[in-house]
Parts: structure tokens; C-alpha cells; sequence
């Protein structure tokens, strides 16, 4: 069982057009939307919803006015300032903590689970994908990226599915950490913009810290030619491959508005021929026969 | 007035309006990237920084000559933080929320507290502009406690902007939360709209007035313009995908510098904003 996991760091780099587009290569594969604070790569899917679950989070403190004696031991105990002057909680500031639920010497605080979203095992066109919605403003959203992962890993093995695609989310934080734990490798999307290297070069640091082999892949390369040599080099003193080359192409926003993949939409161009050969290095890649395995690409393809 | 903003998706040109906007109103703001896991502000104002600190929270630390092993702690912790495995306590910090439980539970007075380093708080300046910007130590996931030492830095004597992270979870929310306006930047196609929309969502739920700039106007579809007028959320500036325009910001130059032009639209982005801060608090005041 092998994972691709495809981040980038720097958000709008591309990640899920190209994932949807290497979803639509790859045959004998999950797909999993780790990306589950802004999930988009279901509007080119179009999943039909197989099963529904909710997903259950941390606690929240709720202080029930009857029975409080308006001691403030709560108020003072609490160290995010999540609890008023009038004692009330504010369910933004309250972590779930439970230390003013604890102290509480009148018992009066309530401490529920909370359902903090839903997540969904679904049919697309390419196969089985797990995909998920964090409700807005909620916690735990490393936790959900770690279920579904779990659950795409489940589903796979179930049915004999050698590689899981899993789209991630942006940044360096919780819910990436979470989406690249025992991944086989990550596919770094960067772009040649300052912005673009210095999240790629972060998301580099966080790949080697948790040991997973990265490889790169730059995208609207002809924007600042000279940008995506540094990229090059950088990579090059990493020991990173990089995969190929993607001119800016609004081939790749007329496809999304269409709600297809690149490789299903519209007439062949030079475009479409770089996603290919970057899929083709992808399967080939030893990082993905870290075993020594290389048939990987009769079965995925 | 504060004025957080945000979008959702990431990519849309946050911190491209965010910069700018810092750029024409010069001594009047100060700037706090709260995108503590990527940071970019710095690379397109470039400050220079007089003051750079660790930030720190707490984590506990086991006196294991006291403890007697009862698992209070552990039994405690809603995050798992804290485990006892035969005679030894471990502490997983990284799950660690710094609420202090585990202490006040602890019927040997076995725990005291040292502190973990989440990354570094950087103040500075970028020409009149005042410049804070957090730097989240990369492997660390816990965001949200340094976005509010960012947070706490404003200056309370000037216009704070505050660059915020994509999405529209915690790290979101304590960027936006308490502040006098959002201003929503979003790009015209169906992954723009489908954020912009959960981002819509997260701005209704903290109560918070908004509007909205479009980058990149005309990439996609209509549905985003079409979208904000349903919602009645004011169209505040649309910039249009100019060749020039994106590669000035990939050379980390900003556009009221490379295209002066755009400079009086930033002024009055800024004026708009402040009208409706101000309707919106005479309304507040009147109910």
C-alpha cells in the first residue's frame, strides 16, 4: 500500500487541479481530500455520497445558570480567557480543556462532546474517494485529517487498491502534520514566486523532519523563468527531484469552471503532455519502491 | 479599527491586498501577519526587524521523586497529553494545550510547569509601516497560542491590518475574532466561491461586517459576483489578471510600487472600509 500525498505549502499553488488530474491517470486508486478546513476537490469529482458520518470532536463547557453560585473559580482557573465577566463561556476562546468543569465546586458546568463535522465515503468516476467537512470555526481538524486518511487506508486494503492520492491541506501546521504522517511520499506544488520558495522551502524542512521522501513539481514555471531556476537549484542541493514543469495555462481554470479534470477537458495541449510525463515519473519513482518494488506501474496504470 | 483579511482558499491574494493596502496608508497602520505556518508579508514589505523573541507556552513538568503514579493527570488530560507506563509519566507536548490542568490536579504537587518553544514573535518596520509577523518552528502544531501573541502586539494608536491564514478553522478565527471589519479576497472560479463561501460562513458566526475584493476578476465565471450580491456583500475592488501585475509579485514587489495606477484604488478600498466600520458602530449604537 503505497500514499501520495500532494501539498504545497503556499495555498492556490494548484494542488487540487492536479491531483483531480492525476486521479484521472491513475486506475486502482483512492482518493482521499485531506484538505478538510477548505475541501474543494469534490467539485470536480462530483462524489455521490456512499455513507455519511458525523464526526465527533473535543468537549465544550457550557455553565448552566441555575445552578451557578457566581463563585468565579472557573473564570480564574481559565487560561483562554474563554469565560466572561458575567460567566458565560464563549465557545470560540474555550479549548475543551475542562479545568473549570473539573473545579467547578457546584457542579454546574456542562462539558458535551461536540459535533464538529461530517465526512463521507463517496463514488466518483475514478473510483472511491474520502472526503470530509470541518464545520467553520471548529477545532480538531488534524484529528479529521488523520480519520479519513485512516479510513482511505481501510478502504484500500479492502479492496485491494494499491495507492491512495490524497489531496492536503496548505501550510506547515496541525492539519499538515496530520495529512503526511506514514506517507510514502509528498509531491510539493510550488510556483516561482518569493512567496512560492519560501513555503516550499518550509514545507521541505517539515518533510525531512518527519523522515518522508519529497518530490517537486513547479507550476506556471514561465512566470519568472529565473525564479523557477532557483527552485531548480534548491531542489537540486536538497536532493529533491523535480518532476516537471507546468506553464501557466488557464486551461487549468476553464477545466475547474467545467467541473472536469485537465486531462478531460478540452483539445490536447503541450499542458496536458507535462501532467502525463510528471504521472509517469510519479509511478517510476524509487521513492514509491522504497522496498524495491517496481511493479507498481502495472497495477496503477 | 482593526481589519483582519481573509479568504478561505489560500492563493487568492491576501497578502497581496493586505501589503499593499499597509504600503499607501504608510504612519497611520501596522501590520501582523498571522499566517504563522507561511508567513509572506515580510517578503514583499521587506521590514527591518529590531526585536525578534521566542514564543513560549507552557508544558508540564513531572517531578517523578513525588509522583506516586495515580494517573490523575493522564486521566485528566482531554488532549492525551500526559501517559503513565509503569513508573514513568511521558509527556507528548506537542498534544499539549497549556490549560494547566494536569497541575491543579495532582494531589503530590508532582507537577510543575516548563515551557516549550512554539516559534518567534518579529517586530520591526517597513519604512513608516509597523511590522509583526510570527514564525511558526517548523514541525510544531499548535498555531493558534502564537497567532495570539501576534495578535497581542497591535498597536492600539494606529490601523492594525492583519494578514490572516487560509481556511476556516482555529487559526482562522483567532485571527478574525474581535476585529472591526473582514475583508474578503477571492478569485472568480468554483474552488474562489466554494471558500469564499465557508468563509462567509465564519465571518456571520463571529458577527463581524465584511466585503469583498476579486483578484483575478476575469479567470473564471460569473457565480462569485453574482454570489456576493445575493449576500449583499459589498463588491469592494476587483483587480483583474494582469501579466504584469503577477510578475511583479513573483519578484516580491508590490503592485502599488511597480503600477503606481493602483495606488488611489488601494485609498479608496481603504475609504470604503472605513465608511462601513462607521455606519456599522452608529448602527450598534442606535439598537
Amino acid at each position: 500500500m503505497r500514499e501520495l500525498v500532494i501539498i504545497s505549502g503556499k495555498g492556490g499553488t494548484g494542488k487540487t487541479s492536479l491531483t483531480a488530474a492525476l486521479a484521472s491517470l491513475a486506475v486502482n486508486t483512492v482518493l482521499c481530500d485531506a484538505d478538510v478546513d477548505a475541501a474543494d476537490l469534490h467539485l470536480l469529482m462530483q462524489p455521490e455520497i456512499r455513507q455519511h458520518h458525523d464526526f465527533m470532536g473535543g468537549k465544550s463547557a457550557r455553565i448552566n445558570p441555575d445552578l451557578c453560585t457566581g463563585c468565579d473559580t472557573c473564570r480564574t482557573l481559565c487560561r483562554f480567557d474563554a469565560i466572561s465577566e458575567r460567566l458565560v463561556v464563549d465557545p470560540i476562546r474555550c479549548e475543551g480543556c475542562g479545568v473549570c468543569v473539573h473545579f467547578c465546586p457546584a457542579g454546574a458546568i456542562e462539558f458535551p462532546v461536540q459535533r464538529c463535522g461530517e465526512w463521507y465515503v463517496s463514488d466518483t468516476r475514478f473510483g472511491t474517494m474520502v472526503h470530509a467537512r470541518l464545520g467553520i470555526a471548529e477545532e480538531n481538524s488534524g484529528k479529521l485529517v488523520s480519520l479519513i486518511r485512516k479510513e482511505a487506508r481501510q478502504l484500500a486494503e479492502e479492496h485491494g487498491h494499491d495507492l491512495i492520492l490524497t489531496d492536503g491541506p496548505p501550510g506547515i501546521g496541525c492539519p499538515v502534520i496530520a495529512a503526511i504522517g506514514g506517507a510514502t511520499a509528498l509531491l510539493i506544488i510550488t510556483e516561482p514566486t518569493v512567496s512560492g520558495v519560501h513555503d516550499m522551502e518550509r514545507v521541505l524542512d517539515l518533510a525531512a523532519h518527519f523522515n518522508v521522501p519529497g518530490m517537486v513539481c513547479i507550476n506556471k514555471f514561465d512566470l519568472n523563468p529565473a525564479m523557477t531556476e532557483t527552485i531548480e537549484n534548491i531542489a537540486q542541493k536538497r536532493n529533491v527531484a523535480v518532476l516537471g514543469k507546468i506553464p501557466f495555462d488557464p486551461v487549468f481554470t476553464h477545466a475547474m469552471v467545467a467541473g472536469k479534470t485537465l486531462l478531460e477537458y478540452g483539445e490536447e495541449t503541450p499542458t496536458h503532455e507535462v501532467v502525463r510525463e510528471i504521472w509517469n515519473k510519479i509511478i517510476t519513482s524509487p521513492s514509491m519502491h522504497s522496498y524495491g518494488i517496481v511493479d507498481l506501474k502495472a497495477t496503477i496504470q | 479599527m482593526i481589519i483582519s483579511i481573509a479568504s478561505g482558499k489560500g492563493g487568492t491574494g491576501k497578502t497581496t491586498v493586505a501589503t499593499n493596502l499597509a504600503q499607501v496608508l504608510g504612519n497611520r497602520v501596522q501590520l501582523l501577519d498571522c499566517d504563522v505556518e507561511e508567513p509572506n508579508a515580510h517578503l514583499f514589505l521587506q521590514p527591518t526587524f529590531t526585536q525578534s523573541e521566542p514564543v513560549t507556552t507552557p508544558i508540564p513538568l513531572i517531578d517523578e521523586t513525588k509522583c506516586t503514579f495515580c494517573r490523575k493527570c493522564a486521566d485528566f488530560c482531554e488532549f492525551n497529553a500526559l501517559a503513565v507506563v509503569g513508573k514513568q509519566v511521558l509527556v507528548f507536548a506537542e498534544l499539549c494545550h497549556s490549560c494547566g490542568g494536569c497541575m491543579l490536579v495532582c494531589p503530590e504537587g508532582a507537577i510543575t510547569e516548563t515551557s516549550r518553544e512554539l516559534g518567534t514573535l518579529n517586530v520591526g518596520n517597513a519604512g513608516e509601516v509597523a511590522f509583526v509577523n510570527g514564525r511558526l518552528r517548523v514541525g510544531e502544531a499548535m498555531s493558534p497560542p502564537l497567532i495570539k501573541r501576534v495578535r497581542a502586539a497591535a498597536d492600539p494608536d494606529r490601523i492594525t491590518l492583519i494578514d490572516a491564514p487560509p481556511g476556516t478553522s482555529c487559526p482562522v478565527i483567532a485571527a478574525m475574532h474581535e476585529t472591526d471589519f473582514v475583508l474578503l479576497v477571492t478569485e472568480p472560479t468554483p474552488f474562489g466561491l466554494h471558500d469564499l463561501k465557508l468563509a462567509v460562513e465564519a465571518v456571520k458566526l463571529l458577527g463581524i461586517p465584511a466585503g469583498l475584493v476579486v483578484n483575478r476578476a476575469d479567470i473564471g465565471d460569473n457565480a462569485v459576483f453574482q454570489y456576493a450580491e445575493e449576500e449583499e456583500l459589498p463588491l469592494l475592488l476587483t483587480i483583474p489578471f494582469d501579466r504584469q501585475i503577477a510578475e511583479a509579485y513573483s519578484r516580491g514587489r508590490m503592485m502599488v510600487d511597480a503600477l503606481p495606477e493602483w495606488r488611489h484604488q488601494f485609498i479608496e478600498l481603504f475609504a470604503k472600509i472605513e465608511q462601513i466600520v462607521k455606519v456599522n458602530k452608529e448602527a450598534a449604537c442606535v439598537n
